[in-house]
């Protein structure tokens, strides 16, 4: 078992490479000069140098990967050609943001899914199985910024007006300071992720209802609280981990168009701003940063499989 | 309760545990299952039900427990339990128990406890992800047995020595997917008996396991019902199987009981001709009969006719017999040849060493037991296993290892007929697209003359020309057998590999597919390689036969000389575990 | 296909002597694949709103100066007025007149996005299936890196560096979808590759190319074409969200997507700058998901892939 998680962990490590080797070469592939992009046109020739020394752009792209890196290990994520300021220290602030963002959304989603999921699947063909059907292939279609807008319109704009549109986010003070501007943000993530989990769910309950020893449960006498719980569910927790994560590893995603709409100060945000500036050492940061979070929780996910399934877990 | 008196009236015996009166189950589509079923159920004696795929016999046996499988529902008939004077369960008065219409907490209260079932396959229905020793505890648990935990526990323990397993504290907490097939069946039978029941439902429970094993577990399985003095049902479709275990037996065909009777009644003299078709169909291993699947005569040679069908190439005039079964040993140089044959995955050796040749139009049969090696050796005989050492010569040349590196015509000789015929043709095309891929990769007949040569090989195998633009979808399990064998007939090959090409279908469709086979070897001189793990077939359709275990041929020789005289002891211990009528 | 819970035992024909029965009537005929798809309420609903809404997309742009008096780049009125029908948006255009304008691209887009995942998806998935080993183990590895990039991120990163157009939008959301296709195409191979019908054929030592058009891509058609709607749902969903974003379609175009970005600073005061153009993409794209579903059900299929 050890060994298999171990090699699962190699195989992330691997990945992760892979990824930070294709972030990279989006750089070299950029026209135009970075170092006379953050000094502007009028730089001295020395100036530029300088710089370019400084930015190691004078180096082979190897060396220039390697340097990068190893920058990545240490939190240098590199200079900002908007700013010229550090990358790190433009992000740093903004990642515990995202991460509350995400938290939340996951915090509802997956309790909320499970439920309705195992529900669904236990009333398998009735009408509020078939309601719970239909919601979710509706909801499953849409677009976050579509069910994004659809809440600001019921709940901020047009209908009630009870909650903040738009994040307000005062110099100094943190985003969670205000929790009413958390709730439709949260809220929209939370709803676009939920109709995947709730499929899964069904789907492998309903699977697993439908096995022989199942059926052997029931023929053994064994009460039906019971089969669900203690011969059924165990087996929807491996698959479900993995929808659960990739939904999850999608959630540091989606909060890119989710915190566009709510101006939410994130790494989605910081992202966008990047990419419309052409700001390519940000971007880097930020894919590195969302890539990371995407490999590590579908190694968690991946490591729950292992846990939950006695073959796998005896096989040492 | 009412009419108490009026159903005491019907109950046939005295000793009954349950009784199944009128029984109707219908799909909820509307087309009914079982038309009217009548079973009775004695203490200490077991009930054979016998029936083909599709007969209703699963339905009916999982009736007993008052289950119906989604989609099926039962629409009239009574099936009451008759509980012992001490039951329990007897909680009106010990005059019978209803179970159609029962509460289903009631129901469940019987099932595991008064009505106990032995499902077919052990891998799908012990759960994987709970200890063996919790899943048995788990019936003990569940029906309230004893007074505490510590007895349950002993009873757990019991129960698992009285089918012959180990007790241990760690065996029981062994993980169903770290037991052997027949362990696992042995765990669901001691679940099933844990509680001593009054009835038990087995559900063709030795499907899939070997002879050896079948015999362990039908052993247990006997000495328990008769310990415990339960009334069992046994569904299957093994005629063989029934004649050794059961008294009494049962026939069902569509969803009809067509014939019960004691064993001797059933067996010696059939009164249903369904039975006797089925009964004519059951391969033996004297081989005296000729097996049919329709009730006329395959060929018009006699029998043991079929040994002597690769006369028809060999010269010889005067088919007897008691002609030589030999086609003069010596003389002719080996068709196929197969030396020093090697082959493992990865550390795990599958063949070690085998060798055997084959004539022209002689047949011989590989047995083994599942994991005996046997269809590794017969795809390296067919170039599908890229990877052996040794050599296979055809007409002493030797082939290469990989059907694409053989020539056209090696490739022609040497025809693979697959186990399955669910699996061997595509379902997206029809039969003569698939059957025509042979013609079309040989590319010795223009296109427009395939068709023809394609609708010749399908009258040889008694399929309608019909079936040329037919899918798979559309054809029964020996339909599309038959026109596998077809496909590996359109290029005249001189050798056929059967793989197991019987173990998929039902006895009667078995006995036409062997009939179809020697008519073939007869009509054409064909050589036959006969995989099979059914040695009562070998009469039928050897001249030769080789025994395979665990990569190593133990045995060989004619047929008859192994079976009469085997020389080792893995062919006498499989020879006295076969299941005969 | 009424009866799809029946236990296999009751189903399966019983055989009476194989041979003297007359060849009898298909049991299993299939209606085509489209018919099986309509006779669902999903597969209904789901024909009736994509429909709909690809028939605006298709017609709109020629009908727009000719129902709503205004081409799509015209200046009616001053910005966020109620002139016409549906008002004005910020720079004053006419709110119907883009509406009707702004479907084609999108659709355009998104299906020649699932059209090249599908392809190139596909065809690695397949060839990973088929050949196993050491291929597939490579193929594998090579799509779980791109798969560790969230789409919209790898789409970002290959805008910023190649700039918003087109052909970049198509291919990089195409790409992004094809090792999300590849598994499946890769799973169904896998599923079929174990089947005797495939042994048969490589012993009559038909070309690997033939088996993997012949004998293969036939037998996974129904996981595919359940891939082909869901990855239509997505494309449509990335692209619309990429002009969103400002960073797709760009202005002047009249695109739906961009609309919504352009006139949500006036949701509460002329909504139907953005009500319009959110009302269609969702119709559009619950239609395809709806459709999806139902094809799903029609093949009997029960994977149900989730990202």
């Amino acid at each position: 078992m050890v060994k298999l998680i171990l090699k699962r962990l190699l195989v992330s490590v691997f990945i992760l490479l892979a990824v930070s080797v294709v972030v990279f070469a989006a750089t070299l592939l950029l026209p135009g000069d970075p170092a006379r992009a953050i000094l502007g046109q009028q730089a001295t020739e020395e100036r530029l140098a300088a710089l370019r020394t400084e930015m190691h752009l004078d180096r082979s792209p190897v060396e220039r990967y390697l340097l990068w890196l190893g920058g990545l290990f240490v939190g240098n994520f590199g200079t900002s050609t908007t700013t010229g300021g550090p990358v790190a220290g433009l992000l740093s602030e903004r990642i515990g943001a995202s991460l509350i963002l995400m938290l939340c959304a996951a915090a509802i989603a997956v309790p909320v899914g499970v439920a309705i999921g195992i529900y669904s699947a236990l009333h398998r063909g009735t009408r509020r199985d078939q309601a719970v059907t239909w919601s979710t292939l509706t909801l499953a279609a849409l677009p976050e910024f579509v069910i994004g807008i659809v809440l600001v319109t019921l709940f901020a704009t047009s209908v009630f007006r009870v909650l903040p549109a738009v994040t307000m986010s005062p110099p100094g003070q943190q985003v969670w300071e205000i929790p009413s501007q958390l709730i439709l943000p949260t809220l929209t993530l939370a709803l676009v992720v939920i109709p995947y989990i709730i499929r899964m769910m069904r789907a492998t309950m309903a699977e697993v209802m439908d096995s022989g020893f199942v059926e052997m449960a029931r023929l053994k006498g064994v009460p039906e609280r019971q089969v669900i719980l203690r011969h059924a569910f165990p087996h929807a927790i491996g698959p479900v981990a993995q929808v659960i994560a990739i939904q999850l590893a999608w959630l540091a995603g989606g909060v890119v168009v989710v915190e566009y709409l709510f101006r939410y100060p994130g790494l989605g945000q910081a992202l966008i701003d990047a990419v419309a500036f052409r700001d390519v050492q940000v971007v880097q940061a930020v894919s590195i940063i969302i890539a990371a979070v995407y490999v590590l929780v579908n190694l968690v996910a991946d490591v729950v499989g292992i846990l939950a399934n006695p073959k796998l877990r005896s096989a040492s | 309760m009412s009419g108490v008196t009026a159903e005491r009236g019907w109950r046939p015996q005295r000793d009954a545990a349950l009784s199944m009166r009128g029984l109707r189950v219908a799909a909820r589509g509307g087309a009914e299952i079982l038309h009217g079923v009548d079973l009775t159920l004695t203490r200490g004696e077991i009930l054979g039900l016998v029936g083909e795929s599709g007969s209703g016999k699963t339905t009916a046996g999982l009736a007993c427990l008052g289950h119906f499988r989604s989609g099926l529902a039962h629409t009239a008939g009574s099936v009451r339990l008759e509980p012992r004077p001490a039951s329990s369960e007897a909680d009106d008065g010990g005059e019978g128990l209803e179970l159609m219409g029962l509460p289903t907490d009631r129901l469940r209260r019987l099932r595991g406890s008064c009505v106990a079932y032995i499902p077919q396959d052990p891998a799908l229905s012990l759960n994987p992800v709970l200890r063996v020793g919790e899943q048995i505890r788990e019936v003990l648990d569940t029906h309230g047995y004893g007074e505490s935990t510590g007895d349950r526990d002993a009873r757990v323990e019991e129960v698992l020595a009285d089918v012959g397993l180990p007790s241990t504290a760690e065996y029981r907490r062994k993980w169903p997917h770290q037991l052997s097939g027949g362990q696992q069946q042995r765990i669901g039978i001691a679940m099933a008996f844990a509680m001593f029941p009054d009835v038990l439902i087995l559900d063709e429970p030795t499907t899939g396991l070997d002879v050896s094993t079948q015999s362990h577990v039908l052993d247990t399985i006997r000495s328990m019902t008769r310990q415990h003095d339960v009334a069992s049902l046994y569904i299957t479709h093994d005629l063989a199987v029934v004649a050794e275990l059961a008294d009494r037996i049962a026939v069902m065909l569509r969803g009809e009981l067509v014939e019960e009777g004691t064993v001797q009644q059933v067996l010696q003299a059939p009164e249903h001709p369904y039975t006797r078709r089925l009964l004519d169909a059951v391969p033996d291993l004297a081989g005296r009969k000729v097996l049919t699947a329709t009730g006329q005569l395959p060929a018009a040679r006699p029998s043991g006719s079929d040994a002597d069908g690769g006369k028809a190439t060999g010269g010889a005039t005067a088919p007897s017999e008691t002609g030589p079964r030999e086609p003069e040993p010596g003389r002719e140089a080996p068709l196929l040849e197969v030396k020093h044959l090697r082959k493992s995955y990865g550390r795990t050796p599958v063949l070690q060493d085998v060798g055997f040749s084959l004539r022209t139009g002689e047949s011989t049969m590989v047995l083994g037991e599942s994991g005996s090696g046997k269809t590794t050796l017969s795809r390296c005989v067919a170039g599908l296993i890229e990877d052996y050492e040794g050599s296979i010569a055809l007409n002493g040349k030797e082939l290469a290892a990989s059907t694409r590196k053989r020539s056209n015509d090696e490739r022609q000789e040497i025809q693979y007929i697959f186990q399955s015929p669910f699996s061997s043709l595509n379902p997206r095309r029809s039969i003569g697209q698939s059957l025509s891929v042979p013609l079309e990769m040989s590319g010795k007949l223009p296109a427009r003359e395939r068709r023809g040569v394609v609708e010749d090989a399908l009258d040889s195998v008694r399929l309608g020309r019909s079936f040329h633009d037919r899918r798979p979808g559309d054809l029964s399990g020996g339909e599309r057998q038959r026109a596998a064998i077809a496909r590996a007939l359109v290029n005249a090959p001189s050798v056929l590999i059967c793989d197991e090409i019987t173990s998929a279908l039902d006895v009667s469709v078995q006995a036409s597919i062997i009939d179809l086979l020697n008519r073939l070897r007869s009509e054409r001189g064909l050589a036959l390689l006969f995989v099979t793990h059914n040695i009562t077939l070998a009469r039928h359709v050897a001249d030769r036969i080789v025994v395979l275990n665990q990569g190593v041929i133990v045995d060989s020789g004619p047929v008859d000389d192994v079976l009469e005289n085997p020389t080792h002891d893995y062919t006498r211990e499989l020879l006295s575990n076969v299941p005969t009528l | 296909m009424s009866t799809p819970d029946l236990d296999p035992e009751v189903v399966a024909t019983p055989e009476p002597g194989a041979v003297e029965t007359p060849p009898k009537e298909s049991a299993t005929r299939s209606r085509p694949l489209p018919a099986r798809v309509w006779a669902q309420t999903q597969g209904k609903v789901g024909v009736v709103l994509t429909a709909a809404v690809v028939l605006v997309a298709l017609a709109g742009p020629l009908l727009a100066p000719w129902l709503t008096g205004y081409s799509p780049t015209e200046f009616a009125d001053r910005p966020f007025q109620s002139t016409g029908v549906f008002g004005t948006d910020n720079l004053g255009r006419s709110v119907g007149a883009r509406f009707l304008a702004g479907g084609l691209l999108l659709l355009a887009y998104s299906v020649l996005a699932t059209a090249l995942g599908l392809v190139v998806g596909c065809t690695i998935g397949m060839i990973g299936g088929y050949a196993g080993g050491r291929t597939d183990s490579v193929i594998m590895r090579l799509n779980d890196i791109v798969l560790a990039f969230p789409q919209l991120v790898l789409a970002l990163l290959a805008i910023v560096v190649l700039g918003p157009h087109g052909w970049v939008l198509v291919t990089v959301i195409g790409l992004t979808h094809a090792p999300r296709i590849a598994r499946v195409a890769r799973a169904a191979t896998l599923g079929v590759v174990s089947e005797d019908y495939i042994r048969a054929a490589e012993m009559y030592a038909v070309p690997r190319t033939r088996i993997l058009a012949r004998e293969v891509l036939p037998n996974i058609t129904g996981p595919l074409s359940v891939e082909a709607g869901l990855r239509l749902t997505y494309s449509i969903g990335a692209i619309a969200s990429l002009s969103f974003l400002g960073l797709g379609m760009q202005p002047p175009a009249a695109d739906w997507g961009l609309m919504i970005n352009e006139n949500r600073i006036a949701l509460s005061v002329q909504p139907w700058g953005v009500i319009l153009p959110v009302l269609a993409i969702a119709v559009l794209t619950i239609g395809t998901n709806l459709l999806a579903d139902a094809v799903a059900r029609a093949t009997e299929s029960t994977t149900v892939e989730a990202s």
